[in-house]
């Protein structure tokens, strides 16, 4: 088992590789730079004095250097102008448009990002689980359409627009609370019961909306995976066995329908951690959604480059936990792997 | 199981035909695509998505018509002019399709438009009446329109938004780039997919390694975000058209990986068919093998792929251009519509405003319930 996490971690590295590339490449698309826009503003207005300024942080950021030369220091394997500090480093760089480094802007809101993915995560199973369950056993009752009924709602809606209707209606009847991520009066407090309690208050409407088109395709998957398992000759040979229902359903069919069921959540991580982007911007949660908008507006391309970077981490490694789960669950995987290699 | 029954009872002699079973299809000779075509229309919901596709895409051409109103054509007396019904009866007498003229005022209390409506005057519709002037297909110019709004009335039937233009004729003319920008993304994502996933299945080897090594990763990473990133790569200085072609490539760029798959497992698995040995060994080049024998084998569950990929790339432009990345104003869509619709006040006292996510609701499923008929009908021989 060890073997096999320490393989999975291997590969990570080039895929990283490969990614901190690509996105160093989208992120200097746009012409020039932050600093080399606002050295041509400052020169058309005729501001001397911020010129020196802006040049010196050009200088100091490496961004007169060549693009290649630029990727290299940012990743930190470079020697920059002053010395080596890039990712690897921990030195996320410097943000222009907000005048602070990186790591302050983003601060704490990495981990609010984290606990709003984990918590859509576990949405999405804890509801598609019994209800694809559900939907299969009594297939073609009105559990089932209820099941595909939302399911085509949270595939086919534009979930922004999902998440500004519930909002709207969740104050309205349920009164659940409105944007942000927790109750004004506890943002400079220290941990609290009270606190996590409005946290989790605060995290109900976005959850259901970035997970709800998640669910759909889950409960879709596995009603399809279990109606399989369940018109299987050794179904039937329990039945007449006479073991009874539940045990009949939860032995063996439920099982092996679990299988894809978690390994699909991997392939499923990537959309959740888009859509919680975009819910973020329109509910304006305080996770890296927004300041990841404002630094692709401004090109502010350390903070951009950085935020892609934590989210594409983000997929990686949920990825790689969901293969562990997955290794864990079936010793199949664990061995074919190893047979492979 | 009722016919090996029927002989443990049955006194007639027992002959072999009985034993063959009922005949699996009515007609053994017709053609694989007349049994597709059967197969689907046995799918009721995808015969439906797929005539209401087919209709919405030919009435593309024709919107400027259809539409009462222009694009941007701005009405400052009806600003948020809730939706506007048609009448056929004015005090129990039949007086054919009318509207009644509404009058705004501003309610500096609650701070927002209030309409109301004169219900003594009916004022009928006009038909094949001049309205505003537009482009007939880009060439002709031309007023004529299917329905106009009555002199000294109005004729909003979904409202208007906050510039005081109409809603529904926005939503038509905005269909335009909202359901050609998925065919156009479908259309990269296809040239690339294929050419990528053709080569890694046709190639193997390394060819093979580095283009599955790639689609992985481009598989893992969250796309929403990635888009974000090209498209605020577009200069803002572009015209609406250039931005308009920028965005759909962006949308393709990223959708590729699914389909490269599918083309290089499906070309690997094909391989090794005899009928592939065959061609090859009466001397037909790999061109003709590939375009002649393995690409017909496949080109319909490509299809089936590429319809269930379609809707991913409405909802991307809409959320691109819902945050501004996307396409710009002065240009027409569903997602730039819904830019106005961001707030909490326009769910609550404009609701109409939100009206462009029912034709995107709709879309998106269609092609679902397309995609899915399609899937199961491209495979005829097999009984599910």
């Amino acid at each position: 088992m060890l073997r096999f996490i320490l393989r999975r971690l291997l590969v990570m590295i080039p895929t990283l590789i490969v990614v901190s590339m690509l996105i160093f490449v989208v992120i200097n698309l746009p012409p020039g730079d932050f600093l080399s826009n606002q050295i041509a503003e400052l020169r058309a207005t005729g501001q001397e004095a911020g010129l020196a300024k802006a040049e010196f942080l050009r200088h100091e950021y490496a961004l007169d250097r060549p693009l290649p030369e630029q990727y290299l220091i940012w990743i930190g394997v470079w020697p920059g102008p002053s010395g080596f500090n890039g990712l690897l480093q921990g030195d996320l760089g410097w943000s222009f448009e907000f005048g602070k480094p990186v790591a302050e802007v983003v601060g704490e809101t990495l981990w609010f990002t984290v606990i709003l993915n984990f918590s859509a995560v576990l949405f999405v199973y804890l509801v598609s689980f019994p209800l694809g369950a559900l939907a299969a056993i009594r297939a073609n009752s009105w559990v089932d359409y209820l099941a595909a009924i939302v399911g085509y709602i949270g595939l086919a809606t534009p979930n922004f627009l999902l998440a500004l209707i519930l909002l709207y209606y969740g104050q309205r009847w349920l009164g659940l609370p409105i944007g942000g991520l927790m109750d004004p009066r506890y943002e400079n407090e220290p941990m609290s019961w009270a606190k996590v309690g409005s946290v989790l208050h605060h995290l109900i409407v976005p959850t259901i909306v970035i997970g709800l088109s998640g669910t759909a395709a889950m409960v879709r998957r596995l009603r399809a995976n279990l109606l399989d398992e369940l018109g299987k000759p050794y179904v039937v040979t329990a039945k007449a066995k006479g073991v009874p229902p539940v045990r009949r359903l939860t032995r063996y069919p439920l099982r092996m329908a679990l299988n894809p069921f978690v390994s699909d959540i991997g392939s499923l991580l990537p959309s959740l951690v888009s859509g919680s982007v975009l819910i973020s911007v329109v509910l304006s949660l305080p996770t890296i959604g927004p300041a990841l908008l404002e630094a692709l507006r401004a090109q502010d391309q350390f903070l951009a480059g950085f935020i892609l970077m934590f989210i594409s981490l983000l997929v990686l490694v949920g990825m790689l936990i969901s293969d562990i789960l997955l290794a864990l669950l079936d010793p199949r995987i664990r061995l074919s792997k190893r047979k492979r290699s | 199981m009722s016919r090996a029954w029927k002989h443990q009872f049955d006194p007639e002699p027992w002959s072999p035909d009985d034993d063959a079973g009922p005949a699996s299809r009515l007609d053994p000779g017709a053609s694989a695509g007349r049994l597709m075509l059967r197969r689907f229309l046995r799918h009721r919901l995808a015969v439906l998505a797929a005539l209401f596709l087919g209709l919405s895409y030919l009435s593309l051409p024709f919107v400027d018509f259809l539409a009462p109103y222009g694009a941007n054509e701005r009405d400052v007396e009806h600003l948020y002019a809730p939706p506007q019904p048609i009448h056929l009866f004015h005090e129990g007498r039949f007086v054919g399709p009318f509207v009644y003229p509404t009058a705004g005022r501003a309610d500096l209390r609650e701070y927002r438009w209030r309409y109301e409506t004169d219900a003594t005057r009916p004022m009928p519709l006009g038909f094949f009446c001049p309205g505003a002037p537009y482009r007939f297909l880009g060439l002709v110019e031309t007023r004529l329109r299917l329905v106009c709004p009555p002199e000294g009335a109005t004729l909003h039937l979904l409202g208007t938004d906050r510039l005081g233009r109409d809603i529904l004729s926005r939503l038509a003319i905005g269909a335009q780039l909202s359901l050609t920008v998925g065919l156009l993304g479908i259309a990269v994502s296809f040239g690339i997919g294929v050419t990528l996933g053709g080569m890694a299945g046709y190639f193997g080897g390394r060819t093979d390694y580095a283009v599955q090594r790639l689609s992985e990763i481009l598989k893992s990473l969250p796309e929403l975000p990635l888009w974000l990133a090209l498209s605020a790569a577009v200069p803002a200085h572009w015209s609406p058209v250039a931005v308009f072609l920028c965005i759909s490539v962006i949308l393709g760029l990223l959708d590729w990986p699914g389909l490269a798959r599918a083309v290089r497992s499906r070309f690997l698995a094909l391989r090794e068919e005899d009928f592939v040995m065959a061609a090859e060994l009466m001397g037909a080049s790999p061109a003709r093998i590939i375009g002649r024998h393995l690409l017909p084998n496949f080109a319909s569950h490509l299809l089936a792929s590429a319809t269930l990929s379609i809707p991913a790339m409405i909802l991307g432009e809409t959320a691109l251009s819902f945050l501004g990345l996307g396409l710009r104003p002065p240009a027409t869509s569903w997602g730039v519509m819904l830019n106005d619709a961001q707030n909490l006040t326009a769910v609550e006292t404009y609701p109409w405003v939100s009206a462009p996510m029912i034709p995107v609701i709709l879309v998106v499923l269609s092609f679902n319930f397309l995609g899915d008929g399609l899937r199961d009908a491209l495979d005829p021989y097999h009984d599910s």
